[in-house]
């Protein structure tokens, strides 16, 4: 089967604009533009079953419907922050396939009436930023971005807007906070940001790898789509394998693609003929899953990955093997939250600094089970509690891996 | 003398990308402009900033406080910054680190004494296929090095100090 979104790896060229478009390049924007009406292209993407790779899953074209139309003008931002840990699927696409993510966020900018788009980049994304920003003004100057497009009424800027070093910054709501020229921290949601977004105007926030389906969908359409992948996860997905396997990499398999197959097909299995121990399919914010034949043979797609007690969220594969323990990692994890927790709420402030300075504890000389159960607490007391998901996501490996691994936290 | 006078186009090119009645936007790509000049951002660059998007020498100080990429204070010409995270961690950061602490002989968040390198820990940068790696920070912004290992990133310090002694 031939990339839909890597297609770099069929056509290595894609990223020049004459390439692009000798394989249809801006050909379904175009059509869009010139035969759609937005909401027939809101329809074609509900149709497709394409839901948010960012890690919430949500159904795209839903997101888009719940725009206001009562409130103008819209924004359209394309969230390319990809901090979590084990993730690293956008920045290939940006680098490698970029017409075909920003002609993605071309036709979610007219779906939803946008006149203007900003992609948020993470700040350590500054070449790619560079990059964009030379892509963008070849597409102005080719016909494809500007004023009255295609010979119609419909015009469209896309700028990027470069992060610099948050974690928080991929919620969508301190994204919008971020550009507003603010500290990027949450706002209280609802209103959500179909509502009040960028500049308190209507505004939807994509991840890059969603948008970057969008051209495809449109082009082969939306029974095609949903032809990939399962009946609850439609179309295909980037994995990012990390962790203990021979051969680390961004995969795009469709939905339904086993753990095995993954991690030993694609992956090569793991370092040194290990055992894999436990799986964490959403990076740091993941629960862990506990690794046996059976688990490892369980198709991938957000339902089913959910019966395994955890999240597929962005797909990012880390393999932990049997010469690692749980303590070790939930330490790392720990760590990264408490280091990117924004402050702004009590419990997840509060609550990343307490576990952080336990887990230091239980590694220091003379930690007892007392203090393991205290770190439990801790963490499954800021359950349900926190502004936004980050305080959320710090205690998912900490609850599971004590519950799922006691044997690594010594209690049997 | 002040960035709007310094570099008018830049900083025109800056303002256009957001709506004019919300140029505060415009604080985060001036405060990279005002750290590239610098090397970190001073008073002055805040409050410079603050008059040109009318706003408080305050807020622009909270951005450069909440996000770590800024710095207000002058540390090593370039700053060497390892992914030590999780996934990069299970492939062998963290010793990887320990080398390049030992062949400095500085401790992590400490720089060289010739000033050159400050190495520093940080968190996931996207890159966990490709470990052990890190990026350096420098006034001519940010780069990659990927799938390292401790001679080379000995070899790449040494070139950086020869350029700097030919810039000198
Ligand atoms: S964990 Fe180091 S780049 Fe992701």
């Amino acid at each position: 089967m031939s990339y839909v979104l890597l297609r770099h790896r069929d056509i290595p060229d894609i990223g020049k604009l004459s390439v692009y478009k000798e394989h249809g390049g801006f050909e379904a924007f175009k059509k869009a533009v010139t035969k759609m009406k937005p909401n027939e292209v809101t329809d074609t993407v509900k149709a497709s079953g394409l839901r948010g790779r960012g890690g919430a899953g949500f159904p795209t074209g839903m997101k888009w419907s719940f725009i206001d139309n009562k409130n103008w003008p819209h924004y359209v931002v394309a969230n390319a922050d990809e901090s979590e840990p084990g993730t690293f699927k956008d920045r290939e696409i940006m680098e490698s396939n970029p017409f075909q993510f920003l002609e993605g966020v071309a036709i979610a900018s007219y779906a939803v009436g946008a006149k203007a788009a900003y992609v948020y980049l993470r700040g350590e994304f500054w070449q790619i930023a560079k990059f964009l920003d030379e892509k963008i003004a070849e597409m102005e100057k080719a016909g494809v971005l500007g004023e009255k497009l295609f010979g119609t009424d419909y015009s469209l800027n896309i700028y990027t807007h470069l992060g610099a070093g948050a974690y928080i910054c991929g919620e969508e709501t301190a994204m919008l906070e971020s550009i507003e020229g603010k500290r990027g921290q949450p706002r209280i949601r609802p209103p959500f940001p179909a509502v009040h977004g960028l500049y308190g105007k209507p505004t939807v926030v994509n991840n890059v790898e969603t948008l970057a389906n969008l051209p495809m969908i449109l082009a082969n359409g939306a029974d095609w789509y949903k032809s990939l992948g399962t009946p609850d996860s439609a179309g295909v997905k980037i994995f990012s394998l990390s962790g203990r396997v021979r051969k680390p990499g961004n995969y795009e398999l469709p939905f339904g693609t086993t753990f095995r197959q993954l991690i030993y097909e694609h992956g090569g299995g793991v370092q040194d003929g290990r055992p894999v121990k436990a799986i964490m399919p959403a990076g740091a914010s993941s629960s862990f899953i506990v690794a046996d034949d059976k688990v490892l043979d369980t198709q991938m797609d957000y339902a089913t990955v959910r019966t395994l007690g955890a999240d597929l969220g962005s797909a990012s594969v880390i393999v932990i093997d049997d010469t690692v323990s749980l303590d070790w990692v939930i330490n790392k994890t720990i760590h990264f939250f408490k280091h990117e927790s924004c402050g702004k709420c009590t419990p997840c402030r509060e609550g990343t600094y307490w576990m952080m300075h336990l887990i230091d504890r239980l590694h220091a000389d003379g930690c007892t089970s007392a203090d393991v159960d205290l770190l439990l607490n801790v963490a499954r007391q800021m359950q349900n509690k926190c502004l936004c998901p980050l305080g959320e996501f710090s205690t998912m490996a900490v609850v599971t891996g004590i519950e799922r691994f006691p044997q690594d936290f010594g209690k049997a | 003398m002040s960035l709007a006078k310094k570099y008018p186009k830049e900083v025109k090119q800056i303002l256009a990308k957001y709506p004019p009645e919300y140029k505060r936007s415009a604080v985060m790509p001036l405060l990279y402009l005002a750290q590239s000049e610098e090397g970190c951002i001073t008073r002055d660059a805040m409050q410079d900033i603050a008059d040109t998007l009318e706003i408080s020498v305050t807020d622009v100080g909270a951005i450069v406080g909440f996000y770590t990429l800024y710095h207000d204070k002058k540390e090593g010409k370039y700053r060497m910054q390892v992914c030590t995270d999780l996934p990069c961690a299970l492939r062998g950061a963290d010793q990887f680190m320990e080398s390049l602490c030992s062949n400095l002989g500085i401790k992590i968040g400490e720089t060289t004494p010739d000033g050159l390198i400050t190495l520093e820990a940080v968190t996931c940068l996207a890159a966990c296929d490709r470990a052990p790696m890190f990026q350096v920070q420098s006034r001519d912004g940010l780069k990659y090095y990927e799938d390292m290992t401790v001679d080379k990133t000995m070899e790449l310090i040494e070139a950086l100090r020869h350029v700097d002694k030919e810039t000198a």
